[in-house]
């Protein structure tokens, strides 16, 4: 977490939001605070009120009830959150027909802020890695650049309370790296960044707290450590050197069981185990392991801590062995998106 | 610990407006689209005029078609009537139906938004933006036109639709002020594409709606309604500056067109001012709907035009389709006056005055069965006059093809020596006989004459 004042109100502060599109409630009382210098991670499901939230945030919308104050300012109308709001919500806004530049130059020219001039641009483009393709059309950015540059948006206006939405979708780890130095450098420096993700990696990454929406509610919202405690027995992957012994001590060790079924890992390696139980239990079949002789050759958590949460908060009706299959599959995919980006990059750099 | 966010909460404070019109222009000017345009607009009239100035066979089916190798302003109105017809009300689709919904395309609405501060704004640059386009992209057909025609064929006086010949510098005078005057319904169409486009959101159909427009109108223009409806029509304007190339000018028309236009302008943008801050941002699947296009958008501007149609109707003396026995008669002897001093001075006879002719026209439509009224091709016309010093009456027939927006096309009949032939020899050679075919103009506002 950044520095912050404590004497403060916090960045945001809401209490009993409620929002509602005809008779379906998006928000249905929900309550946030997101401190000055804190990465605020938003989840929840599809449908769960996410956007809707975010939206309120940059006053793009009002809520129907509830109190709702920004950077200690009371919002009680459509656009009137005050100076130092920035963001994007379901992708940046970006005209495919601008440079990169003059995108970011059309915004900083309609800034109710000090962007910096050139100056400003230059500097946005440099922190999220796009200085080489500021002459390029937008038109031609893969989806990671294009959040990049959304993000770099946000960046002139030198924002106390950044909003994003999924700002990692189509990222390559090179990218995902600039965005993440910049989001955790805008929190060091006393900014609040509220962000919603469906990567929980991300979230775990950079988030000190979380709050969890499902169907318009917070069934969660406090320091990622706490919600690890909430997802109680993980399941755990584990590869050995003999996976006959370990399987049979596995069975062996008290308050741990192995999880019967397709071991979605399988595909990459037949030899894979996966057992659920709490951490001592685990910590013993180690113990048990390596009298025996068997090398243990990989433990991990089936899915991460905060996932599981998630899952067990948001009764998603998914196990986490299937979240783990969904995992890999996104995995796959954002390689792929990731390649695109890659490609797409270098075919602008090849045009030049 | 320690704040390092120092800066006191900024005020609520949109945008300032002219940054924000000048990032409207340039994500307009930015278009491919915008671009061809511009460059089709500023030199394609130019080289059309040019081209066709320089053949034998001109467009005499267009006003002013026929004087397209006499005078280089004929071509910049060939280029005007053409624009009134179909290139203008396509601009206005293409530039204003399109500036709202770009928006939705590129799903850009949230972030203009979060940037600007303020909807109204946000409208009024996007209005003005577009109008700077329309403008730049008028001035450039209008502009090319003039230099395509003067390049070609000169700066040589212009005949105009009752024949009398306006200088150059009165012929450049006019058909800048005609220009001017068909912004008015320029704007208006524009105003209906920002409403299609604000209305109808991505759909194609906002973009079409001037186009649209433009069509159902043309095809109105050219029943044969009772004139007060076809005044009260946005696009009479589009038809009404030909009435300044008759002298006197035929104001009424024009002027009311212009004030039509003017309402139309006004109120259709103000449908979409209301619809625009009306609208639900948050709503990512907006995408116009057929009834809220009924409700808000057709059905007033179809009230306007019964409004419309009744104050006309009752401002105005005109009854009927406007063309009637008395009127055309007048306006034939008139420019039949006028052109037969073109063809004198040709011929390099005495000159004679209008008043010296006293022409006259007898005009009969259809024979004795059919009113003597309203538009159609079975006009028949007899023009008589009497030169000074001269006991006998000269006269001259002519079939008259007059249609429903009041112009005429006299095609001459005999005698072969006056008006039956499309050359006169003259001294230095065969010209084009003036006499043979030409334009006219019926102010249809205009109360009848006695007969």
């Amino acid at each position: 977490m950044g520095k912050v004042d404590e004497n403060r109100s916090p960045a945001v502060r809401a209490r009993g939001i409620t929002k509602s599109f005809g008779d379906v409630a998006a928000l249905d009382g929900v309550d946030l605070d997101v401190a000055y210098g804190q990465v605020h991670g938003l989840v929840g499901p599809n449908g769960a009120g996410k956007t809707t939230l975010l939206g309120l945030l940059l006053g793009l919308a009002v809520a129907d009830g509830g109190r709702l104050e920004i950077l200690g300012t009371p919002v009680g109308r459509t656009l009137a959150v005050p100076g130092g709001v920035a963001g994007f919500v379901d992708g940046p806004g970006l005209y495919p027909s601008l440079t990169a530049r003059q995108n970011l130059a059309a915004l900083a020219s309609l800034g109710r802020y000090d962007a910096g001039g050139a100056t400003g641009v230059d500097d946005a483009l440099e922190q999220v890695g796009l200085s080489d393709v500021a002459e390029d059309r937008v038109r031609g950015f893969s989806l990671g650049m294009r959040q990049r540059l959304g993000l770099a948006a946000a960046l002139l206006t030198k924002p106390r309370l950044l909003v994003l939405d999924e700002p990692a979708n189509g990222l390559d780890p090179a990218g995902k790296h600039h965005v993440h130095r910049v989001i955790a450098g805008l929190a060091a420096n006393g900014a609040a960044v509220v962000l919603s993700s469906h990567r929980m990696d991300d979230l775990a990454a950079l988030c000190s707290e979380v709050t969890i929406l499902a169907t318009g509610r917070v069934v969660f919202s406090g320091p990622v450590s706490k919600l690890a405690a909430e997802s109680g027995e993980l399941d755990y992957r584990l590869l050995t050197s003999d996976p006959a012994a370990a399987h049979r001590l596995a069975s062996e060790t008290p308050g741990l069981r192995v999880v019967p079924g397709r071991d979605p890992a399988q595909r990459l390696d037949a030899d894979a185990l996966v057992v659920r139980g709490p951490v001592p239990a685990v910590d013993e079949l180690v113990v048990r392991l390596v009298r025996a002789g068997v090398a243990l050759r990989e433990l991990a958590p089936v899915v991460t801590p905060i996932e599981a949460a998630f899952l067990a908060l948001t009764g998603a009706g998914i196990t986490p062995a299937q979240a783990q299959e969904e995992r890999t599959g996104q995995q796959e995919r954002t390689g792929q998106e990731a390649q695109t980006g890659q490609e797409a990059q270098t075919d602008q750099e090849n045009l030049r | 610990m320690t704040a390092t966010v120092t800066q006191p909460p900024v005020g609520v404070r949109p945008a300032p407006m002219l940054p924000g019109y000048r990032f409207e222009l340039a994500k307009l000017l930015s278009q491919w689209r915008i671009r061809l345009l511009l460059l089709a607009c500023w030199i394609a009239p130019a080289g059309f005029v040019a081209a066709v100035s320089l053949q034998s066979s001109l467009p005499a089916d267009t006003v002013f078609g026929r004087w397209m190798n006499a005078t280089g302003w004929a071509g910049a109105l060939v280029v005007l009537d053409f624009s009134c017809s179909w290139a203008l009300p396509l601009l206005t689709a293409l530039v204003a139906g399109d500036v709202f919904a770009a928006e939705d395309r590129l799903g850009t609405w949230r972030h203009l938004l979060v940037a600007v501060r303020s909807p109204r704004r946000i409208f009024v640059t996007k209005g003005l933006a577009s109008l700077t386009v329309l403008l730049l992209l008028v001035a450039g057909l209008a502009a090319s036109g003039v230099i395509g025609g003067l390049a070609a064929v000169g700066n040589r006086p212009l005949a105009g639709l009752d024949g009398h010949l306006l200088a150059p510098a009165d012929a450049a005078a006019t058909v800048l002020l005609a220009w001017l005057c068909v912004l008015a319904p320029t704007v208006a169409f524009a105003a209906v594409g920002l409403l299609g486009s604000v209305a109808l959101g991505r759909s194609p159909m906002g973009l079409l709606m001037p186009a649209l427009l433009a069509l159902v109108l043309q095809l109105a223009q050219l029943l044969p309604l009772p004139v007060a409806v076809r005044a009260a029509l946005p696009n009479s304007a589009f038809i009404a500056w030909r009435g300044l190339f008759t002298s006197p000018a035929q104001t009424g028309p024009l002027l009311i067109g212009i004030a039509v236009s003017v309402v139309w302008a006004v109120a259709a943008t103000a449908l979409a001012y209301r619809l625009f801050l009306r609208r639900d941002f948050t709503d990512l699947a907006y995408d116009g709907s057929g009834r809220r296009v009924v409700v808000a958008a057709v059905l007033p501007l179809a009230a306007l035009v019964v409004l419309t149609v009744g104050v006309i109707a009752v401002a105005t003396p005109a009854t009927g389709s406007g063309i009637e026995k008395g009127k055309l008669q007048d306006s034939l002897a008139t420019a039949y006056a006028h052109l037969y001093r073109l063809q004198t001075r040709e011929l390099h006879r005495p000159d004679v005055t209008e008043a010296q002719l006293g022409a006259s026209a007898s005009c009969d439509k259809g024979g004795s069965r059919v009113l003597d009224r309203g538009p159609g091709n079975d006009w028949r016309c007899v023009v008589s006059w009497h030169l000074p010093g001269a006991s006998a009456v000269g006269s001259a027939i002519y079939q008259l093809d007059v249609t429903a927006d009041g112009r005429y096309v006299a095609d001459g009949d005999g005698p072969k020596e006056v008006n039956g032939y499309f050359q006169v020899r003259t001294p230095a050679g065969d010209a084009p006989n003036p006499l043979w075919q030409f334009d006219g103009n019926v102010d249809l506002l205009a109360s009848t004459p006695k007969e």
